[in-house]
């Protein structure tokens, strides 16, 4: 699947939900299914700042593919960076680049895109692209 | 007594809906709401009296100047002054602290200590630090114990002839402890240690008397207590704002200049530099009227009984600990649930239209102190009511729920 119809994925699910609350808990039974980091990579070089809860993230170049892993100690972070992990992971770092987020703000979490929001929604986003850039730069 | 209806009225932004709910605000240890009068003073400034102060002939000018000193005079008043020059207007505590802190660079030489309370905020311990680096001075730190309360015994055999300037909060910000602030006044002074207390949490509960205190610099924020952001004030008394250099050079702050030297003006022009926040200055008094009208026994009564009443309900939740038991509490009530991170907490309760404050506080070694990553800190004003503590708790029962 591409980015883009994962996205599409999400968006539809998260439609069935009529009010926050069903949107937070989805978000966070989400959360339960991300990729968990190996501990190993729970490093302070691998936490993504301006996040009021740690936020660790890793890549790994599998084949042509950017997969990653995460994980956070608060659970609604945890169930954010599933999100993006779901739609980032196992892509090309090309498409990661260019893929746009508007989805995030379909789902009702809009609010998290403040940049000044202290659970670092668009710190996680950059941080995803940062490796994709970082990786095709490899791989050119 | 408290009419805490006719009270509600004076604020109209508690008439808000936050995400659908209305608004109960319980952040008023991050900054506090503001009252009708202290916005009517902003607008009747710029409406009618703006100018710049102290150097035009003009009427203007002359009018603005007369509103920004009798509010020093307020300030002087209320916090007990011996004179009105011992008041400097800032743009609030850290800029106070920062102030003294630096002046202290000409007076402090290697070895000197200086010490600190484990309880401090950050803007209380970083600009400390600073001087440290920069004169050599060590600095010390008062341990505290599980309760949030600071250890004397260890603060006394800490001091010594070494001991140059003890710095503490009158009211923690992370756990609403107050301290004892006389007793480490008293003993600093018997070394011949200046005493510098942090009121940025205390002002907004009690009524400071800094000559009964005789402390030497006392500093506070107005946007904390009912005031505009952006203003507040140092204490000193005469004899140390005269000792001090400086902070910042510029127009107000000089006598004469030339190429050659420049003297420095009287207190306290000396030390306010540029053009003030006037405007803040000025709302920075009408809030100190407002909240004497309302009358600091009253208001301390009734953040009293909303803390009691808070703690009460909070304890009841299964898993709920507060941090800070002291029996000496200001009304704030930091907390956390088992096995759930406090920014969680604040997430949700934010959706239900509540706002308290979570993380570290600027307080990181407290949170080091009890191993945890912060809390979620609800602050009471004697503007919030029982109703709203109950949402809070109801809010917060909703939020275990989800999370667990």
């Amino acid at each position: 699947m591409t980015i883009q119809e994962i996205q599409n994925d999400i968006v539809d699910e998260f439609s069935m939900f009529d009010d926050w609350m069903q949107r937070y808990e989805y978000m966070i039974e989400l959360g339960k299914s991300l990729p968990l980091i190996d501990d190993t990579y729970k490093t302070d070089d691998n936490i993504i700042k301006g996040c009021q809860s740690k936020v660790w993230v890793h890549a790994e170049l599998v084949d042509d593919k950017l997969v990653f892993t995460a994980d956070s100690d608060a659970i609604i972070t945890k169930g954010i960076i599933a999100i993006l992990v779901r739609a980032f992971s196992n892509q090309r770092p090309k498409d990661i680049m260019e893929a746009n987020t508007d989805f995030i703000d379909e789902i009702g979490l809009k609010e998290h895109l403040s940049p000044t929001r202290a659970n670092g929604l668009v710190s996680m986003i950059k941080q995803l692209k940062m490796y994709a850039i970082a990786y095709q730069t490899q791989l050119n | 007594m408290i009419e805490i209806h006719k009270i509600r009225e004076d604020f109209p932004i508690l008439k808000r809906k936050v995400n659908g709910y209305p608004l109960v605000y319980l952040d008023n240890a991050a900054t506090s709401q503001t009252p009708q009068p202290v916005i009517d003073c902003i607008v009747d400034y710029y409406s009618n009296y703006n100018a710049n102060i102290h150097r035009g002939v003009h009427t203007l000018s002359q009018e603005a100047t007369d509103l920004y000193e009798q509010a020093r005079m307020k300030i002087q008043e209320h916090f007990n002054a011996k004179k009105a020059h011992e008041i400097i207007f800032t743009s609030g505590t850290t800029h106070s602290i920062n102030l003294v802190a630096n002046g202290f660079s000409t007076l402090l030489n290697e070895g000197d200590e200086l010490i600190v309370s484990a309880l401090e905020h950050h803007s209380n311990i970083v600009p400390w630090q600073m001087l440290c680096e920069r004169t050599g001075a060590i600095l010390k730190v008062i341990p505290m114990n599980e309760e949030g309360e600071l250890n004397l015994e260890a603060y006394a055999k800490l001091l010594s002839e070494k001991t140059k300037l003890v710095f503490c909060n009158h009211i923690s910000n992370a756990l609403g402890v107050i301290n004892p602030i006389e007793e480490i006044i008293a003993k600093a002074h018997e070394v011949g240690a200046a005493v510098l207390i942090d009121g940025a949490q205390a002002c907004p509960h009690i009524k400071p008397d800094v000559q009964a205190l005789d402390v030497d610099f006392y500093v506070a924020s107005a946007h904390k207590m009912c005031g505009p952001t952006g203003v507040g004030m140092l204490y000193g008394k005469e004899e140390w704002l005269t000792k001090l250099p400086p902070y910042q050079g510029g127009g107000e702050m000089i006598a004469e200049v030339t190429f050659e030297k420049t003297t420095y003006a009287d207190l306290p022009h000396k030390f306010e530099a540029g053009t003030p926040n006037i405007c803040g200055g000025i709302a920075f008094g009408a809030a100190i009227d407002y909240m004497n009208s309302i009358g600091f026994d009253n208001i301390l009564a009734y953040e009293n009984e909303l803390l009691a009443y808070g703690t009460d309900k909070l304890s009841q939740i299964l898993g709920l600990k507060i941090y800070g038991n002291s029996d000496k509490k200001a009304s704030v009530i930091s907390f956390n649930i088992e096995g759930i991170h406090p920014y969680d907490i604040g997430t949700i309760v934010d959706k239900l239209g509540i706002a308290v404050r979570t993380g570290h506080h600027c307080a990181q070694p407290i949170m080091d102190f009890f191993k945890i990553p912060g809390t979620v800190r609800a602050s009471f004003a004697f503007y919030n009511t029982k109703e709203e503590v109950d949402a809070l708790v109801e809010a917060v029962k909703k939020a275990k729920m989800m999370l667990s």
